[in-house]
C-alpha cells in the first residue's frame, strides 16, 4: 500500500460507564475505497461512526481521520468530511436551492464559489427546473440523490453514509449506488453502514462488528470464501449469531 | 459570522414557510387583546338591575333617575312585590335589585331616616361587590346633595381616589397580563419545539457533524422567535394605546428594553426545555403545563398574590412571568422609572443567566 490511509484507528474504544460500546477496534481505510461498515443493531456501529466523525470523544486508543487526530482536531475533521444519514436528508420546507445554499453555507461556501457549486450540482442531477420547488415535493429517490450531492458540496475527501438507502425501492437503490461508485472513482472515500447485504457485496471491503469488536474484515469475496458462504447474508448471519448483546 | 447568517436565514425561511404558525404568532396577541378588551371585561358597565318600590314618590324617582343615568346600570324591571325578586335572579335577568322601603319619601322627610336595601347576585362575587359598591356610591352622592340644604354639626366626608386608574379600567391589568403570558408561551414553546423538531427529524446530528459550533446552532434557532416576540410586544402596545385608549405612562424605551430582557428569559427557558427532551410533543406539553399554568396562576394577573397562602407566595417568586408582569405594571401603568424596578430586572437577568448556563451545560453533556 503506497498511499496514506484516510482513516486509521488503533485500539479505539468508547465506554459509557461500565458499558463498552466500542471495544478496541483497529482498522484502516484507504483513499478511494468503498468501506462497508456492517453490524447488527447495538453492535456499536453508530458509536464508532460518531467517534470517527468528530461527534464523540473516544475513551482510549488512537484514531486519525483525513489526517487529523480525533481527540484534538475534531473541528478540522468536521470541515473535511461529508455526512449523510437515512434519518434525515434535507429540509422539506425549504426549496432545493435553499437547501443547497444552507448546507453549502455551513461548510463555508459563499459568493461565487457557492453559486458555482450550486449550478454544477443542479446540472449534474438535472434538477435545474426544480430548483425553486420545495424539497417535500420531490420523490424520495431524488431527495436521496440530492442529499448525497449536498453532503459532498464542499468536496470532502471522505463521506460517511449512515444507512443511506433505508426505505427506498431496489431500482432507486441501484441508482444511488451508481452515484457512490462515481464518487469513489473520483477519489472520494466512502464509509457506509447498511443493513442490506446485497449492498455489502458492492463494497470494496467490509468490516462486520459484533458486540463492539470487529469480528471480520476483508473483501466480500474473501469473506465468503473464508466462511464457505454463498453470499454476504450468510457470512453476516454466521458472525452475528454469536452476539451476546441484543438491541 | 457568515455561517451564523446562513443559519439565521434558514431559520427565517422555516418560520416563513410555516404560514400557520406564523399566523398564530401574529394573530394570537391581536385576538387576546380583543377578547380581553371587549368580551371578557370584568368591568361593570350597563348592568341590568331591577328596582323594587311599592310606591313611586318623588324622592324615589330622583334616586332612580340618578342610578339609571349612571353608565354602570340599566334598569330593566320595576317591581312592586318582593316575590318577584327571586324569579328575577333565577331567570338571570339582572345582577342586582334595589329595594326602597314603603313610604320612602315620608320617612326621609319626617324621621330623617329611610332604608334602602341592595340585593346582589353573588354567584359572581367580584361583580356583585363591585355593583353594590357603585350603587352605594350613587346613593351616597344623593344623600350628600340632600345634606347640602341642612347643616349637620359634624360630618366626615370620605373621598376616594383610585390612583393610576381612576376609571377602574380592566385594560390596566390585562394588557400587561396578556403581554407577559404571550411572551412566556411563544418564547418558550416556539423555541423549544423548533429545536426539538431538528432532533426528531435527525437533522440535529447533521448540523453537529458540520463544522458549525453547536452553540451557534442553538442560538440561531432562537433568534427568529426573539424577533417575532418583539413584534408581538409592539402589536400589543399599539393596540393598547390606539384601540383600547390606554395611556402608556412610563418611558417607552425602558418598557421595550425590559421586554427584550424578558424575551431572552423565555428563550433561555425554551433552550433549557429543548435540551432536556427529544420529542416535540413533550416540549409542547412542558411549555404549556409546566410553564404556562404556573405563569397564569402565579403572575398576579388573574389572582392577587397578596391573598395567597404564604407557601404559594414564596413559590410565585420563582415564576419569571411574575417579575415581568410587575415591571410592566410599574412602568406602563404607574409610569415609574428604572430606580423602582432594578430589583426585578436583576432577578430576571439572574434567571436568564442561570437558564442559559444550565441549557448550555446540558447541551454539552449530551454531546460527549
Amino acid at each position: 500500500m503506497s498511499k496514506e490511509a484516510i482513516i486509521k484507528t488503533n485500539d479505539l474504544t468508547k465506554s459509557f460507564g461500565a458499558f463498552t460500546a466500542v471495544d478496541k477496534i483497529t482498522f484502516e481505510v484507504m483513499p478511494g475505497e468503498i468501506f462497508g461498515f456492517l453490524g447488527a443493531n447495538g453492535a456499536g456501529k453508530t458509536t464508532a461512526m460518531k467517534m470517527l466523525s468528530g461527534l464523540l470523544i473516544p475513551t482510549s486508543g488512537k484514531a486519525s481521520v483525513v489526517g487529523f487526530d480525533v481527540f484534538k482536531q475534531s473541528e478540522m475533521i468536521k470541515k473535511n468530511i461529508g455526512y449523510m444519514s437515512q434519518k434525515f436528508s434535507l429540509y422539506d420546507d425549504l426549496t432545493v436551492e435553499e437547501n443547497i445554499a444552507f448546507f453549502g453555507g455551513i461548510y463555508g461556501l459563499r459568493g461565487d464559489v457557492l453559486e458555482h457549486a450550486q449550478a454544477e450540482l443542479l446540472q449534474r442531477l438535472q434538477l435545474m427546473d426544480q430548483s425553486k420547488k420545495l424539497v417535500a415535493s420531490l420523490p424520495l429517490g431524488w431527495k436521496q440523490k440530492l442529499s448525497f450531492s449536498v453532503a459532498m458540496i464542499h468536496k470532502p475527501r471522505l463521506v460517511f453514509l449512515d444507512e443511506p438507502t433505508g426505505g427506498v425501492d431496489p431500482i432507486t437503490r441501484r441508482q444511488f449506488w451508481e452515484m457512490i461508485y462515481e464518487a469513489a472513482e473520483n477519489g472520494v472515500t466512502i464509509f457506509v453502514t447498511t443493513h442490506y447485504m446485497d449492498e455489502a457485496e458492492y463494497c470494496s471491503r467490509v468490516s462486520i462488528m459484533v458486540d463492539g469488536k470487529i469480528a471480520a474484515m476483508d473483501t466480500p469475496r474473501a469473506l465468503k470464501d473464508r466462511f464457505g458462504a454463498k453470499n454476504m447474508d450468510e457470512v453476516f448471519y454466521t458472525l452475528a449469531r454469536g452476539a451476546k448483546r441484543g438491541e | 459570522m457568515k455561517t451564523f447568517l446562513a443559519f439565521v436565514l434558514k431559520e427565517f425561511q422555516h418560520v416563513w414557510r410555516d404560514k400557520r404558525s406564523l399566523f398564530i404568532l401574529i394573530a394570537m396577541p391581536v385576538m387576546l387583546m380583543f377578547i380581553f378588551g371587549f368580551a371578557l371585561s370584568n368591568e361593570v358597565k350597563n348592568s341590568n338591575i331591577a328596582i323594587l318600590c311599592p310606591k313611586l314618590d318623588e324622592e324615589v324617582l330622583s334616586v332612580i333617575e340618578k342610578i339609571d343615568q349612571s353608565k354602570y346600570f340599566t334598569i330593566n324591571k320595576m317591581m312592586h312585590n318582593p316575590n318577584e325578586i327571586e324569579n328575577y335572579f333565577k331567570q338571570n335577568k339582572g345582577k342586582m335589585v334595589i329595594v326602597f322601603e314603603n313610604d320612602f319619601a315620608d320617612k326621609l322627610e319626617h324621621d330623617k331616616l329611610a332604608n334602602v336595601q341592595l340585593i346582589g347576585d353573588a354567584t359572581d362575587p367580584n361583580t356583585a361587590t363591585t355593583m353594590i359598591g357603585y350603587a352605594q356610591g350613587i346613593i351616597g352622592d344623593y344623600q350628600k346633595s340632600l345634606l347640602g340644604e341642612t347643616n349637620l354639626p359634624y360630618a366626615i366626608q370620605v373621598e376616594t381616589r383610585m390612583l393610576y386608574n381612576p376609571q377602574l379600567l380592566s385594560a390596566y391589568n390585562f394588557v400587561p397580563g396578556v403581554m407577559a403570558l404571550i411572551l412566556t408561551l411563544l418564547g418558550t414553546m416556539m423555541t423549544s419545539v423548533s429545536i426539538v423538531k431538528e432532533k426528531e427529524f435527525g437533522s440535529m446530528e447533521l448540523l453537529l457533524v458540520s463544522p458549525v459550533k453547536p452553540i451557534m446552532v442553538i442560538f440561531s434557532k432562537a433568534l427568529p422567535y426573539a424577533l417575532l416576540c418583539f413584534i408581538d410586544v409592539l402589536i400589543i402596545l399599539l393596540m393598547a394605546r390606539y384601540v383600547l385608549d390606554m395611556p402608556i405612562r412610563g418611558n417607552i424605551f425602558l418598557l421595550l428594553a425590559m421586554s427584550v430582557l424578558f424575551i431572552f428569559t423565555t428563550l433561555s427557558l425554551g433552550l433549557l426545555i429543548s435540551n432536556s427532551v427529544d420529542q416535540q410533543q413533550v416540549a409542547m406539553f412542558i411549555s404549556l403545563v409546566g410553564l404556562m399554568m404556573p405563569s397564569l396562576i402565579f403572575s398576579g394577573f388573574m389572582f392577587p398574590i397578596e391573598n395567597m397562602p404564604k407557601p404559594m407566595q414564596i413559590i410565585s417568586n420563582i415564576v419569571p412571568t411574575k417579575w415581568y408582569f410587575e415591571i410592566l405594571k410599574s412602568v406602563m401603568v404607574k409610569g415609574l422609572g428604572f430606580s423602582y424596578i432594578w430589583k426585578h430586572t436583576l432577578i430576571l437577568v439572574g434567571m436568564t443567566a442561570f437558564f442559559t448556563l444550565v441549557a448550555v451545560r446540558k447541551f454539552k453533556i449530551r454531546l460527549s
